[in-house]
């Protein structure tokens, strides 16, 4: 299926843009973000595993174990920092 | 009574928005505002700018949400929440949370609670100038400590 990622802060950096679309057999959120390490750089750094890195669909922070949605919007970032 | 939430790049009026929230609203007995600034210095290091990033949409929404959830909580009337983005010096403001309510205790601990919520929920991030360059903020162990006095298990500051 046809999802749309998005990046933000230092993964927005590593990965140089701040949003792409991509196709996916991913089932989750985890299985995504394993996919797309797998493909190399600068996905391996950007979202390699053991990084601290936050997960949401549609707008709404999500486990790993998350299925993953039709036409999803997923973002990948770091821990949040406001206020 | 308005529960609105605004992500600007400009600066905001501390007594315009509390007259704004208050206006034509005489159930209200009690104001609580917080309004955190820019420091000049972080991690031991001085601090010469800040750089504000969020994320559009999700970032009005979770805030939203949070104040759903002060209101579901605590006896308040009305809140406003507004955040600023972009380049920023010390000095400066960079949010406000004020809240409503017919007695104090009740919009001061939503102030605090809702502070303590957004600081490690909504989807901002800060980078800051020092002399070694340019560099994230860390998340802090101590925030995610502050909502969990709240019975919110937060693990924003986690390493992995």
């Amino acid at each position: 299926m046809k999802i749309t990622l998005r990046y933000f802060a230092s993964v927005r950096e590593q990965m140089a843009q701040s949003q792409e679309q991509v196709d996916t057999s991913a089932t989750t959120l985890d299985g995504l973000r394993q996919e797309l390490i797998a493909r190399g750089e600068p996905y391996a750094q950007a979202l390699g595993l053991g990084k601290a890195i936050r997960m949401a669909m549609n707008q709404k922070v999500c486990d790993g174990d998350a299925a993953l949605l039709p036409d999803a919007e997923v973002a990948f970032f770091p821990p949040v920092t406001g206020g | 009574m308005a529960f609105t939430v605004q992500i600007q790049t400009q600066d905001f009026d501390l007594s315009h928005e509390v007259a704004m929230l208050r206006a034509a609203q005489p159930a209200v007995g009690a104001v609580c505002t917080f309004i955190g600034t820019v420091r000049d210095r972080n991690e031991g290091d001085p601090v010469s700018s800040l750089e504000l990033e969020h994320y559009p949409g999700m970032t009005e929404r979770s805030i939203q949400g949070m104040m759903a959830e002060a209101a579901e909580r605590f006896d308040i009337l009305g809140a406003r929440v507004i955040h600023r983005v972009g380049l920023m010096q010390p000095l400066d403001q960079i949010v406000l949370v004020a809240v409503t309510s017919a007695h104090r205790g009740e919009s001061f601990q939503a102030c605090e609670f809702l502070m303590d919520y957004l600081k490690t929920q909504a989807p901002f991030w800060k980078k800051e100038a020092t002399p070694v360059g340019h560099r994230w903020v860390d998340a802090r162990v101590s925030d995610d400590k502050a909502l969990a006095r709240w019975g919110i298990e937060a693990h924003n500051a986690r390493s992995s």
